[in-house]
């Protein structure tokens, strides 16, 4: 695989107890590509998003983010630190906005860290220094703009809470944009969307790594969206790497399709030179 | 080494009293996940119940002191588990499926109301009642005149404490009761979908829970001579460490808890401070917490994002 | 086939079925208090106990146990599935809303004409000046509980620790009121990273648990250092403020004197009156204008969701303890005034009771609501005041009605939260979606 690396994950692994949830995982993500990280349920996947965005202390191995010419060793970093200093973000399979606050306080929280600086950590803009208020409406228009690219600029001053749940995926993707980051790690955005909204999710995310250079790193389970704008996929069961390449590599791969299937590897190799 | 050897003695029996209230702690938050803060207060209630009864008795003009304290445990876990099945099923069970901190300061309201309600009602005097069981052994007598005593009533108090305890354990392992609440600590909903009545298996919870208290109280009477409206809240405070640094949710931690935490009060009063005993104490529990959350016996807990 | 509602109509309780239930609960009230009501016992003069029978009371409770139980049964099915609509009709709903844009600014008009119209009871004045104080520490645990959702049992360690500061301050070195009062608050926010340091990470009832265990420290170690705050005898002696330098007193140099008005005691309460409504309203200010700050939306998104916060590079450690630091502070300030307006301060003030009390306001209130705050500090104290003949079952009252108030209206008087930004038009967000903090 050639290209820039903008992540590396190294022999990676993580035990809970007596459990290994994952084992010796490595795979590279390319910079500006798309990564889909894709097995049956229970192979670690959330597991390895949650070592990569710091929510987990792997137990071994490592994982390094490289951007603007840095190397971070992301596996020694605190989740919020790996947000806000390896500007890497994220979305959960559960969504997590803030219910109580509208669609734009969302958008103006994932700021935080910038706009605290531009406060003066708070003191500037209590005295309501013109410096923080310009840094406020350039706030105000990113989450502006990132509304119309997710089309819920009508929504803007409605309750996250209140969202139906397509528009909760889409609030919570335009969220973790506008922390403006290099690597966009996004777990199961397709679930529970139908046809048109997968369809939708689609072009977002393409039009994220095509207009914005964002390389993007995903968990999912919709085949039709993995295998659409995918650059590179990386198939995972029972905690290790089982394949990786291209779509159609990976689609037409029997250890991946066994996998799915529950079956043994040979059979499905028979069934698909019997079937195709 | 004898002054050692009685506060060891002393403080595995203060221990004894708060592990039988530190059961009804571990227990309640097991089950529905709340610190009953009214729970301390329940003890108190015990106590009182134990002494009023106590006093009726002696007045009608039994003597036999075995009888009457049988009646007087029997007749105070009865009326204390009744408390302890009223407040959960006005202050507690409607706020279930509320937001978290509404059990929390309707615990609180209900502390406060029955710490007022004791002291309204019998007044906020300290009432004492001479020594009921008296007598004990002389365990060892040093060179310079220590003694190390063992009372009767300690003795009585590590017997109903182990004899309450192997029957508790009993009723948690063998008994129909023990499992629904076993299976309602796991998981609540999916106990409900297999026929567990829910609401009667917590409401149980709460019953024994009280019960334990009032046999504490009753302890605490004999042991202490004395019972007053506001000692359920430091007492409260001190089991519910014992509760905590025992493991919250384990049982036999509450009792090692309790009786850790016995042991430091009693330690700490005798070679330290008497005066920052209780200082002592509620540091153990913000330590404990900070440090060890889970406690000697508990279960760790993983967090799933 | 309409679904079937979550509340279906409970089928109307037949007589007989009311009256039985009415009866098992006079039934239970019966051995619940046969005892403790039924029985008064007491210390005699030689240290015997003795007791004696009340049965007339305990006839009379059980028989309003009975009685209440038919008036409830009977009132919760009048009111029925369809709840406080019956009880609050729409219309009066929005008038109510409407009167509600224009309660706080009038209800500051009138805070501030209090002296000007009860400058003659000294009572009202008095009590309006406790009034404002608990206000001020609503206000102030507002930001740690209502805005951060963190739950502080503790609160009153902060105010305790403002109230020692300016006391010893003063009455050691002569230092004049205002240039303690800065001091209280940055004594006590600094007392408030200290305590909020090693307990922030722990969630929901352990931190409330824990943060009343340091509150408790806190006035044990006030009682039993002696030479330090003077143990249960407290500190007395403590210089009033003056009127910034200007003594508030008889003397020649007096502000009356000053002034050419007769010398009047009224003339200080007044003064008090104003500074603790100016420090309140400093209080209020800071609040309203923190929320709109980045600090304080990030304090509202911890209330939310702490784990999203963190995924959007927010420290979280951070910022729990500047929403402790700055409730502390608050509190620090609202204890320098307790120590001037009384005087004398003693352990005794600084109980676990004081923080129930004021977590119970800020609770009431609508967690993050500054009217609501405002609104159930005056109905809590002014309602404590009513029974103030009543001493010794106040805390019975207060104690039922927080367990009514629970079961009743959890999430407050006000309903709704006022969001902080918005492009076209605020809209207030309900206080069902608002989530009430796990930290």
């Amino acid at each position: 695989m050639s290209g820039d690396k903008i992540l590396n994950v190294d022999r990676l692994a993580m035990r809970f107890g007596g459990i290994v949830a994952v084992q010796d995982l490595s795979f590279a993500a390319e910079r500006k590509k798309i990564t889909a990280l894709i097995g049956p349920n229970g192979a670690g996947k959330t597991t390895v998003f949650n070592c990569i965005t710091g929510f987990y202390k792997p137990s071994g191995g490592a994982i390094r983010l490289t951007h603007d010419g840095r190397t971070i060793a992301l596996e020694r970093l605190n989740d919020f630190n790996i947000a806000k200093q390896a500007k890497v973000a994220r979305t959960f399979q559960n969504i997590r906005l803030f219910p109580g606050m509208t669609a734009l306080e969302n958008l103006m929280v994932a700021q935080h860290n910038a706009l605290m600086r531009a406060s003066g950590f708070t003191f500037l803009g209590l005295i309501g220094a013109p410096g923080y208020r310009d840094a406020e409406k350039r706030a105000i228009d990113l989450a502006t703009d990132w509304l119309k690219r997710v089309n819920l600029l009508d929504r803007a001053d409605d309750a996250a809470g209140n969202f139906a749940y397509g528009d909760q995926r889409r609030l919570e993707i335009a969220r973790a944009m506008c922390t403006e980051p290099a690597l966009l790690c996004l777990d199961e955005p397709a679930a529970g969307l139908n046809a048109r909204e997968s369809a939708a999710l689609s072009e977002l995310l393409l039009s994220i790594r095509d207009d914005l250079g964002t390389s993007i790193l995903l968990i999912e389970h919709d085949m039709s969206v993995v295998m659409e704008i995918s650059d590179h996929i990386v198939v995972m069961d029972h905690g290790v790497k089982i394949a990786e390449g291209t779509p159609r590599e990976v689609r037409d791969d029997p250890k991946v399709i066994a996998a799915y299937l529950g079956a043994d590897e040979e059979e499905a190799a028979a069934v698909m030179e019997g079937g195709s | 080494m004898d002054y050692f050897a009685q506060q060891l003695i002393n403080g595995l029996v203060l221990g004894s009293i708060y592990g039988l209230i530190a059961i009804g702690y571990t227990m309640v938050y097991g089950i529905v996940g709340m610190i009953n803060f009214a729970h301390g207060d329940v003890f108190m209630i015990g106590g009182f119940i134990a002494l009023i009864t106590f006093l009726l008795l002696i007045s009608t003009g039994l003597t036999a002191i075995p009888v009457i304290l049988l009646v007087v445990l029997l007749v105070s876990m009865a009326i204390t588990a009744l408390y302890g099945w009223t407040i959960e099923r006005i202050a507690y069970r409607p706020l279930r499926h509320s937001f978290r901190l509404a059990p929390m300061l309707s615990a609180i309201g209900m502390s406060f109301v029955l710490t007022n309600y004791s002291q309204v009602a019998q007044g906020a005097r300290v009432k004492p009642i001479p020594p009921v069981i008296t007598g004990g052994y002389t365990l060892h007598e040093s060179a310079d005149g220590f003694v190390i005593q063992l009372s009767n009533i300690q003795i009585i108090v590590v017997i109903t404490t182990i004899v309450l305890l192997a029957i508790f354990t009993w009723l948690v392992s063998r008994t129909r009761l023990g499992r629904d609440m076993r299976a309602c600590e796991q998981d609540q909903t999916m106990a409900a979908l297999l026929g567990v009545n829910v609401d009667r298996t917590i409401s149980m919870t709460f019953v024994i829970g009280a019960a334990l208290a009032a046999v504490a109280g009753l302890m605490y009477l004999l042991y202490y001579g004395l019972v007053d409206f506001f000692m359920g809240f430091v007492a409260g405070i001190k089991a519910f460490t014992a509760a905590v640094l025992g493991g919250i949710g384990s049982l036999p931690g509450a009792m090692l808890g309790g009786l850790a935490i016995g042991l430091i009060e009693t330690f700490w009063s005798a070679y330290f401070s008497v005066e920052y005993k209780d200082v002592a104490a509620f540091s153990i529990l913000i330590v404990v917490l900070i440090f060890m959350p889970t406690g000697l016996l508990g279960r760790p807990e993983v967090e799933k994002v | 086939m309409t679904t079937p509602s979550t509340n279906p109509a409970k089928p109307a309780t037949s007589v007989p079925a009311l009256l039985k239930t009415a009866f098992v609960n006079a039934l239970i009230a019966l051995v619940l208090f046969s005892l403790m009501i039924g029985i008064r016992t007491e210390a005699g003069s030689s240290g015997q106990l003795t007791y004696w029978t009340r049965f007339g009371d305990l006839a009379s409770i059980v028989a309003a146990v009975f009685g209440g139980s038919i008036v409830i049964e009977l009132l919760r099915q009048w009111i029925g599935p369809t709840g406080a609509e019956k009880l609050v009709p729409p219309a009066v709903q929005s008038g109510i809303s409407f009167i509600g844009r224009y309660l706080a600014p009038a209800l500051l008009i009138f805070t501030l004409l209090v002296p000007v119209i009860f400058y003659n009871q000294r009572y009202i004045l008095d009590l309006a000046i406790l009034v404002l104080t608990y206000v001020m520490l609503g206000w102030g645990l507002n930001v740690v509980v209502g805005l951060a959702g963190l739950l502080d049992l503790g609160y009153v360690a902060f105010y305790a620790v403002g109230a020692y500061s300016y006391a010893l301050l003063a009455t050691n070195f002569g230092w004049s009121f205002w240039v303690c009062l800065p001091l209280a608050g940055i004594l006590a926010a600094f007392w408030g990273v200290l305590l909020g340091f090693p307990v922030l990470r722990l969630r929901g009832d352990y931190l409330a648990i824990v943060t009343l265990a340091f509150g408790e420290i806190i006035r044990l170690v006030i009682i039993n250092w002696q030479d330090l705050t003077g143990g249960p005898n407290g500190v007395s002696g403590i210089p009033r403020p003056s009127f910034f330098g200007i003594p508030l007193d008889n003397s020649d140099d007096g502000l009356a004197a000053w002034l050419h008005i007769e010398y009047s005691t009224t003339h200080r309460i007044v003064f008090l009156f104003y500074l603790i409504l100016a420090l309140a309203l400093l209080t209020n200010w800071a609040t309203i204008r923190l929320r709109r700050l980045p600090i304080g939306r990030a304090w509202e998104a911890l209330r939310e969701d702490e784990v999203a916060c963190r995924a959007l590079g927010i420290n979280t450690t951070t910022t729990k303890l500047t929403a402790f630091a700055t409730g502390a502070m608050f509190g620090g300030f609202a204890g320098a005034f307790f120590a001037t307006r009384q005087g004398f301060i003693s352990p005794e003030s600084f109980t676990f009771q004081e923080s129930a009390l004021v977590l119970a306001i800020v609770v009431l209130g609508g967690m993050g609501s500054q009217l609501g705050v405002a609104l159930s500090a005056l109905a809590m104290i002014g309602g404590f005041e009513l029974f103030r003949s009543l001493e010794g079952y106040r805390m019975l009252v207060f104690g039922m009605a927080m367990v009514l108030i629970m079961i009743w209206r959890p999430r407050g008087l006000i309903g709704h939260r006022a969001p902080t930004v918005f492009l076209t038009k605020a809209k207030a967000i309900s206080s069902d979606l608002v989530k009430e903090g796990h930290g």
